[in-house]
Protein backbone atom coordinates (compact mmCIF):
# COMPACT_ATOMS: atom_id res chain seq x y z
CA UNK A 1 0.00 0.00 0.00
CA UNK A 2 1.01 3.66 -1.06
CA UNK A 3 1.78 6.03 1.88
CA UNK A 4 -1.01 8.22 0.32
CA UNK A 5 -3.53 5.24 0.67
CA UNK A 6 -1.85 4.17 3.63
CA UNK A 7 -3.08 7.82 5.49
CA UNK A 8 -6.55 7.60 3.76
CA UNK A 9 -7.05 4.19 5.68
CA UNK A 10 -6.10 5.22 9.22
CA UNK A 11 -8.80 8.32 8.29
CA UNK A 12 -11.29 5.84 7.46
CA UNK A 13 -10.73 3.78 10.48
CA UNK A 14 -10.40 6.74 12.81
CA UNK A 15 -13.47 7.93 11.59
CA UNK A 16 -15.44 5.04 11.57
CA UNK A 17 -14.06 4.68 15.60
CA UNK A 18 -14.95 8.04 16.73
CA UNK A 19 -18.51 7.75 15.50
CA UNK A 20 -19.25 3.93 16.66
CA UNK A 21 -17.49 4.25 19.93
CA UNK A 22 -19.79 5.56 22.65
CA UNK A 23 -18.36 6.12 26.59
CA UNK A 24 -15.47 7.92 25.58
CA UNK A 25 -11.65 6.79 25.39
CA UNK A 26 -11.79 3.09 26.42
CA UNK A 27 -14.95 2.59 24.73
CA UNK A 28 -12.22 3.07 21.29
CA UNK A 29 -10.19 -0.05 22.31
CA UNK A 30 -11.97 -2.62 20.70
CA UNK A 31 -12.00 -0.38 17.48
CA UNK A 32 -8.58 -0.04 17.76
CA UNK A 33 -8.08 -4.26 18.01
CA UNK A 34 -9.97 -4.43 14.84
CA UNK A 35 -8.00 -2.31 13.32
CA UNK A 36 -4.80 -4.12 14.44
CA UNK A 37 -5.88 -7.17 13.72
CA UNK A 38 -7.54 -6.61 10.00
CA UNK A 39 -4.51 -4.33 8.76
CA UNK A 40 -2.04 -6.16 10.33
CA UNK A 41 0.02 -2.89 11.92
CA UNK A 42 0.39 -3.63 15.00
CA UNK A 43 -0.06 -6.25 17.58
CA UNK A 44 -2.31 -6.58 20.35
CA UNK A 45 0.80 -6.62 22.52
CA UNK A 46 1.97 -3.57 20.79
CA UNK A 47 -1.85 -1.71 21.73
CA UNK A 48 -1.74 -2.62 25.00
CA UNK A 49 1.79 -0.60 25.72
CA UNK A 50 0.14 2.56 23.82
CA UNK A 51 -2.76 2.18 26.15
CA UNK A 52 0.22 2.17 29.32
CA UNK A 53 1.42 5.47 27.51
CA UNK A 54 -1.97 6.84 27.17
CA UNK A 55 -2.92 6.41 30.56
CA UNK A 56 0.60 8.15 31.90
CA UNK A 57 0.61 11.12 29.95
CA UNK A 58 -1.74 14.26 29.40
CA UNK A 59 -4.40 14.73 27.71
CA UNK A 60 -8.29 12.23 26.92
CA UNK A 61 -6.92 8.95 26.55
CA UNK A 62 -9.11 8.50 23.91
CA UNK A 63 -6.72 11.30 21.87
CA UNK A 64 -3.63 9.88 23.27
CA UNK A 65 -4.31 6.21 21.89
CA UNK A 66 -5.15 7.79 18.35
CA UNK A 67 -2.29 9.61 18.50
CA UNK A 68 -0.29 6.83 19.01
CA UNK A 69 -1.59 4.12 16.55
CA UNK A 70 -1.64 6.54 13.50
CA UNK A 71 2.36 7.75 15.24
CA UNK A 72 3.05 3.50 15.34
CA UNK A 73 1.58 3.43 11.58
CA UNK A 74 2.75 6.25 9.42
CA UNK A 75 4.85 8.26 11.66
CA UNK A 76 3.69 12.35 12.62
CA UNK A 77 1.48 12.73 9.39
CA UNK A 78 -0.03 9.49 10.64
CA UNK A 79 -0.49 10.81 14.20
CA UNK A 80 -2.11 13.87 12.56
CA UNK A 81 -4.54 12.31 9.93
CA UNK A 82 -5.73 9.42 13.06
CA UNK A 83 -6.29 12.32 14.99
CA UNK A 84 -8.36 14.33 12.85
CA UNK A 85 -10.19 11.44 11.87
CA UNK A 86 -11.22 10.30 15.20
CA UNK A 87 -12.39 13.84 15.97
CA UNK A 88 -14.38 14.71 12.91
CA UNK A 89 -17.71 12.39 13.31
CA UNK A 90 -17.36 13.79 16.82
CA UNK A 91 -17.42 17.36 16.16
CA UNK A 92 -19.76 16.94 13.47
CA UNK A 93 -22.22 15.03 15.53
CA UNK A 94 -22.17 17.55 18.17
CA UNK A 95 -22.72 20.70 15.91
CA UNK A 96 -25.87 19.28 15.11
CA UNK A 97 -27.16 18.25 18.64
CA UNK A 98 -26.05 21.69 19.41
CA UNK A 99 -28.02 23.18 16.64
CA UNK A 100 -31.27 20.96 17.93
CA UNK A 101 -30.25 20.83 21.92
CA UNK A 102 -34.21 20.95 23.44
CA UNK A 103 -36.03 18.55 21.18
CA UNK A 104 -32.39 16.34 21.06
CA UNK A 105 -32.99 16.26 25.09
CA UNK A 106 -36.87 15.71 24.87
CA UNK A 107 -37.30 12.96 21.92
CA UNK A 108 -37.69 9.63 23.07
CA UNK A 109 -36.13 7.82 20.35
CA UNK A 110 -32.72 9.11 21.30
CA UNK A 111 -33.00 7.64 25.11
CA UNK A 112 -34.02 4.52 23.26
CA UNK A 113 -31.25 4.08 21.26
CA UNK A 114 -29.04 5.02 24.15
CA UNK A 115 -30.34 1.97 26.13
CA UNK A 116 -29.05 -0.13 24.12
CA UNK A 117 -25.91 1.53 23.13
CA UNK A 118 -24.58 1.66 26.38
CA UNK A 119 -24.56 -2.04 27.38
CA UNK A 120 -23.17 -3.03 24.39
CA UNK A 121 -20.45 -0.51 24.33
CA UNK A 122 -19.25 -2.27 27.92
CA UNK A 123 -19.60 -5.64 26.36
CA UNK A 124 -17.33 -4.44 23.78
CA UNK A 125 -14.61 -3.48 26.36
CA UNK A 126 -15.84 -6.58 28.03
CA UNK A 127 -14.65 -8.99 25.30
CA UNK A 128 -11.46 -6.17 24.69
CA UNK A 129 -10.73 -7.35 28.71
CA UNK A 130 -10.88 -11.03 28.04
CA UNK A 131 -8.45 -11.03 25.70
CA UNK A 132 -6.08 -8.98 27.09
CA UNK A 133 -6.17 -11.17 30.07
CA UNK A 134 -5.92 -13.92 28.13
CA UNK A 135 -2.97 -12.26 26.10
CA UNK A 136 -1.20 -11.06 29.36
CA UNK A 137 -1.58 -13.65 31.49
CA UNK A 138 -1.95 -16.93 29.95
CA UNK A 139 -0.71 -19.08 26.51
CA UNK A 140 -4.24 -19.11 25.04
CA UNK A 141 -4.76 -16.99 22.24
CA UNK A 142 -8.48 -16.09 20.98
CA UNK A 143 -7.90 -14.76 16.98
CA UNK A 144 -9.92 -15.48 13.89
CA UNK A 145 -9.03 -15.80 10.17
CA UNK A 146 -12.35 -16.63 9.17
CA UNK A 147 -16.00 -15.47 10.71
CA UNK A 148 -15.65 -17.52 13.83
CA UNK A 149 -12.62 -17.02 15.96
CA UNK A 150 -10.28 -19.98 17.27
CA UNK A 151 -8.40 -20.82 20.54
CA UNK A 152 -5.12 -21.72 20.26
CA UNK A 153 -2.24 -22.43 23.08
CA UNK A 154 1.00 -21.26 22.69
CA UNK A 155 4.43 -21.28 24.47
CA UNK A 156 5.10 -23.94 27.07
CA UNK A 157 3.25 -22.18 30.20
CA UNK A 158 -0.59 -22.40 30.19
CA UNK A 159 -0.80 -20.34 32.89
CA UNK A 160 2.05 -17.31 33.91
CA UNK A 161 1.86 -17.13 37.67
CA UNK A 162 4.23 -14.10 38.12
CA UNK A 163 1.66 -12.45 35.50
CA UNK A 164 -1.47 -13.72 37.78
CA UNK A 165 0.08 -13.02 41.31
CA UNK A 166 0.81 -9.35 39.93
CA UNK A 167 -2.09 -8.98 38.73
CA UNK A 168 -4.24 -10.12 42.12
CA UNK A 169 -2.43 -7.81 43.94
CA UNK A 170 -2.80 -4.85 41.78
CA UNK A 171 -6.95 -5.63 41.49
CA UNK A 172 -6.71 -5.84 45.36
CA UNK A 173 -4.87 -2.45 45.63
CA UNK A 174 -6.99 -0.56 42.87
CA UNK A 175 -10.67 -2.11 44.44
CA UNK A 176 -9.98 -3.00 47.88
CA UNK A 177 -7.41 -0.75 50.16
CA UNK A 178 -8.82 2.44 50.90
CA UNK A 179 -6.81 6.01 50.01
CA UNK A 180 -4.90 3.60 48.00
CA UNK A 181 -7.64 2.75 45.10
CA UNK A 182 -8.09 6.41 44.47
CA UNK A 183 -4.62 7.29 43.27
CA UNK A 184 -3.78 8.23 40.06
CA UNK A 185 -3.33 5.38 37.34
CA UNK A 186 -0.01 6.23 36.57
CA UNK A 187 1.08 4.95 40.54
CA UNK A 188 0.13 1.93 39.62
CA UNK A 189 1.63 1.26 35.91
CA UNK A 190 5.00 2.82 37.59
CA UNK A 191 4.81 0.00 40.32
CA UNK A 192 3.91 -2.87 37.76
CA UNK A 193 7.02 -1.37 35.84
CA UNK A 194 9.58 -1.46 38.47
CA UNK A 195 7.94 -4.86 39.43
CA UNK A 196 8.11 -6.35 35.69
CA UNK A 197 12.05 -4.86 35.71
CA UNK A 198 13.04 -6.49 38.98
CA UNK A 199 11.19 -10.30 38.17
CA UNK A 200 12.15 -9.88 34.43
CA UNK A 201 8.81 -9.99 33.35
CA UNK A 202 9.78 -10.61 29.40
CA UNK A 203 12.75 -13.01 30.62
CA UNK A 204 15.33 -10.19 28.71
CA UNK B 1 -15.49 42.69 13.32
CA UNK B 2 -13.60 40.08 11.44
CA UNK B 3 -10.44 40.68 13.87
CA UNK B 4 -12.94 40.73 16.79
CA UNK B 5 -13.86 37.28 15.67
CA UNK B 6 -10.21 35.52 14.77
CA UNK B 7 -9.37 37.11 18.57
CA UNK B 8 -12.20 34.96 19.59
CA UNK B 9 -10.89 32.08 18.19
CA UNK B 10 -7.58 32.23 18.93
CA UNK B 11 -8.33 32.54 22.28
CA UNK B 12 -10.84 29.05 22.24
CA UNK B 13 -7.67 27.15 20.67
CA UNK B 14 -4.83 28.67 23.92
CA UNK B 15 -7.63 27.99 26.49
CA UNK B 16 -8.31 24.42 25.33
CA UNK B 17 -4.47 23.25 24.21
CA UNK B 18 -3.93 24.53 28.01
CA UNK B 19 -6.51 22.69 29.43
CA UNK B 20 -5.61 19.49 27.28
CA UNK B 21 -1.51 19.75 28.26
CA UNK B 22 -3.09 19.52 31.98
CA UNK B 23 -5.79 16.96 31.74
CA UNK B 24 -4.41 13.88 33.70
CA UNK B 25 -7.13 10.47 33.55
CA UNK B 26 -9.25 12.15 30.47
CA UNK B 27 -12.59 13.18 30.23
CA UNK B 28 -13.80 12.54 33.77
CA UNK B 29 -11.07 14.26 35.56
CA UNK B 30 -11.15 17.22 33.19
CA UNK B 31 -14.91 18.39 34.86
CA UNK B 32 -13.19 20.54 37.54
CA UNK B 33 -10.54 21.97 35.29
CA UNK B 34 -13.14 23.01 33.31
CA UNK B 35 -15.33 24.30 35.74
CA UNK B 36 -13.14 26.81 36.44
CA UNK B 37 -11.79 27.92 33.09
CA UNK B 38 -15.21 28.13 31.53
CA UNK B 39 -16.85 28.78 33.87
CA UNK B 40 -16.10 30.90 36.71
CA UNK B 41 -12.47 32.55 34.82
CA UNK B 42 -14.01 33.57 31.13
CA UNK B 43 -17.46 33.05 32.08
CA UNK B 44 -18.13 31.23 28.14
CA UNK B 45 -20.97 28.88 30.09
CA UNK B 46 -22.90 28.61 32.92
CA UNK B 47 -22.58 25.83 35.77
CA UNK B 48 -25.87 24.10 34.33
CA UNK B 49 -24.97 24.58 30.75
CA UNK B 50 -21.81 22.46 31.42
CA UNK B 51 -23.34 19.67 33.44
CA UNK B 52 -25.80 19.49 30.00
CA UNK B 53 -22.93 19.43 27.57
CA UNK B 54 -21.18 16.90 29.73
CA UNK B 55 -24.04 14.53 30.13
CA UNK B 56 -24.82 14.66 26.80
CA UNK B 57 -20.79 14.38 25.56
CA UNK B 58 -21.01 11.42 27.74
CA UNK B 59 -23.90 9.65 25.84
CA UNK B 60 -23.05 11.20 21.66
CA UNK B 61 -20.11 8.91 20.24
CA UNK B 62 -16.63 10.16 20.06
CA UNK B 63 -14.27 11.36 23.08
CA UNK B 64 -15.96 13.01 26.16
CA UNK B 65 -13.40 15.40 26.07
CA UNK B 66 -13.70 16.42 22.38
CA UNK B 67 -17.55 16.49 22.47
CA UNK B 68 -17.87 19.37 25.54
CA UNK B 69 -15.09 21.17 24.01
CA UNK B 70 -17.00 21.47 20.85
CA UNK B 71 -20.03 22.43 22.79
CA UNK B 72 -18.13 25.17 24.55
CA UNK B 73 -16.53 26.52 21.02
CA UNK B 74 -20.01 26.68 19.16
CA UNK B 75 -21.55 28.59 21.90
CA UNK B 76 -18.64 31.25 22.33
CA UNK B 77 -17.35 31.56 18.11
CA UNK B 78 -20.27 29.40 16.27
CA UNK B 79 -18.83 26.43 13.97
CA UNK B 80 -15.94 27.46 13.46
CA UNK B 81 -15.41 28.43 16.97
CA UNK B 82 -16.54 24.32 17.98
CA UNK B 83 -13.76 23.11 15.50
CA UNK B 84 -11.30 25.87 16.72
CA UNK B 85 -11.91 24.29 20.35
CA UNK B 86 -11.09 21.12 19.62
CA UNK B 87 -8.58 21.10 17.75
CA UNK B 88 -6.85 23.02 20.93
CA UNK B 89 -7.86 19.70 23.06
CA UNK B 90 -6.05 17.47 21.27
CA UNK B 91 -3.16 19.58 20.24
CA UNK B 92 -0.94 18.81 23.12
CA UNK B 93 -1.58 14.89 22.98
CA UNK B 94 -0.45 15.47 19.49
CA UNK B 95 3.01 17.03 20.47
CA UNK B 96 3.51 14.76 23.92
CA UNK B 97 2.63 11.19 22.28
CA UNK B 98 4.13 11.70 18.96
CA UNK B 99 7.79 13.07 21.29
CA UNK B 100 7.19 9.66 23.44
CA UNK B 101 6.39 7.76 20.73
CA UNK B 102 9.85 8.19 19.11
CA UNK B 103 11.75 8.05 21.83
CA UNK B 104 10.28 4.17 23.10
CA UNK B 105 10.79 2.86 19.76
CA UNK B 106 14.42 3.99 20.04
CA UNK B 107 14.87 2.18 23.67
CA UNK B 108 12.68 -0.66 22.97
CA UNK B 109 15.74 -3.31 22.48
CA UNK B 110 17.01 -2.61 26.35
CA UNK B 111 15.86 -5.45 28.50
CA UNK B 112 15.07 -3.29 31.02
CA UNK B 113 12.73 -1.35 28.83
CA UNK B 114 11.14 -5.08 27.74
CA UNK B 115 10.72 -5.88 31.41
CA UNK B 116 9.21 -2.58 32.30
CA UNK B 117 6.68 -3.27 29.62
CA UNK B 118 5.73 -6.95 30.67
CA UNK B 119 4.93 -5.34 34.08
CA UNK B 120 3.20 -2.72 33.06
CA UNK B 121 0.87 -4.81 30.57
CA UNK B 122 -0.54 -6.60 33.59
CA UNK B 123 -1.16 -3.06 35.29
CA UNK B 124 -3.03 -2.29 32.40
CA UNK B 125 -5.54 -5.44 32.39
CA UNK B 126 -6.31 -4.25 35.57
CA UNK B 127 -6.92 -0.83 34.69
CA UNK B 128 -9.49 -2.68 31.69
CA UNK B 129 -11.17 -4.77 34.14
CA UNK B 130 -11.80 -1.96 36.65
CA UNK B 131 -12.97 0.28 33.92
CA UNK B 132 -15.53 -2.20 32.78
CA UNK B 133 -16.88 -3.38 36.06
CA UNK B 134 -17.67 0.94 36.42
CA UNK B 135 -19.19 1.31 32.77
CA UNK B 136 -21.08 -2.04 33.92
CA UNK B 137 -22.92 -0.50 36.57
CA UNK B 138 -24.05 2.80 35.00
CA UNK B 139 -25.05 0.65 31.46
CA UNK B 140 -26.51 -3.02 32.91
CA UNK B 141 -29.59 -1.30 34.71
CA UNK B 142 -31.90 -4.46 34.49
CA UNK B 143 -32.52 -7.56 32.89
CA UNK B 144 -32.26 -7.16 29.39
CA UNK B 145 -29.39 -4.44 29.13
CA UNK B 146 -27.61 -7.37 30.74
CA UNK B 147 -29.08 -10.10 28.09
CA UNK B 148 -27.68 -6.94 25.66
CA UNK B 149 -24.47 -6.83 27.40
CA UNK B 150 -23.81 -10.99 27.82
CA UNK B 151 -24.77 -11.52 23.83
CA UNK B 152 -22.17 -8.40 23.02
CA UNK B 153 -19.15 -9.87 24.94
CA UNK B 154 -19.95 -13.51 23.84
CA UNK B 155 -20.54 -12.70 20.28
CA UNK B 156 -17.89 -10.49 19.85
CA UNK B 157 -14.88 -12.99 21.55
CA UNK B 158 -16.47 -15.94 19.12
CA UNK B 159 -17.28 -14.21 16.45
CA UNK B 160 -14.85 -12.45 14.10
CA UNK B 161 -16.63 -8.90 13.17
CA UNK B 162 -16.04 -5.16 13.42
CA UNK B 163 -17.61 -3.82 16.42
CA UNK B 164 -19.45 -1.10 14.41
CA UNK B 165 -21.84 -4.30 13.33
CA UNK B 166 -22.68 -4.86 17.52
CA UNK B 167 -22.93 -1.11 17.85
CA UNK B 168 -25.50 -1.23 15.69
CA UNK B 169 -27.73 -4.52 16.27
CA UNK B 170 -27.93 -3.48 19.76
CA UNK B 171 -28.87 0.46 19.40
CA UNK B 172 -31.53 -1.06 16.81
CA UNK B 173 -32.54 -3.92 19.31
CA UNK B 174 -32.66 -1.10 22.60
CA UNK B 175 -34.97 1.18 20.34
CA UNK B 176 -37.18 -1.54 19.57
CA UNK B 177 -37.34 -2.83 23.25
CA UNK B 178 -37.94 0.30 25.26
CA UNK B 179 -40.62 1.57 22.12
CA UNK B 180 -42.99 -1.77 22.64
CA UNK B 181 -42.31 -1.57 26.43
CA UNK B 182 -44.28 2.11 26.24
CA UNK B 183 -46.97 0.72 23.68
CA UNK B 184 -47.78 -2.34 26.20
CA UNK B 185 -47.81 0.20 29.10
CA UNK B 186 -50.23 2.55 26.74
CA UNK B 187 -52.79 -0.93 26.31
CA UNK B 188 -52.40 -1.91 29.77
CA UNK B 189 -53.70 1.79 30.41
CA UNK B 190 -56.34 1.73 28.29
CA UNK B 191 -57.69 -1.55 29.70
Amino acid sequence: MSYGLILLKLYWEFFKTGLFAVGGGMATLPFLKNIGETTGWYTYGDLMNMLAVSESTPGPIGINMATYVGFTVAGVPGAVVATVGEITPCIAVILIVAAFLRSFRANPWVERVFYGLRPASTGLIGAACVSVFLEVLTGIRIAGSGFVNGVSVSGEHLLLWPQLLLAAVLLALTNAVPKVRDLHPIVFIAFAAAVGIVFRFAGA
Amino acid sequence: MTKERLHIWWDLFVTFAKMGAITFGGGMAMLPILQREVVYLRHWATEEELIDYYAIGQCTPGIIAVNTSTFIGQKRGGVVGGIVASLGMVFPSLVFISVIAGLISNFSDIAAVRNAFAGIQVCVCVLIFNATLKLLKKSVIDRRTAVIFALVLAGSVVVNLSPVWFVLSSACAGAALKALEVRCQKRSERK
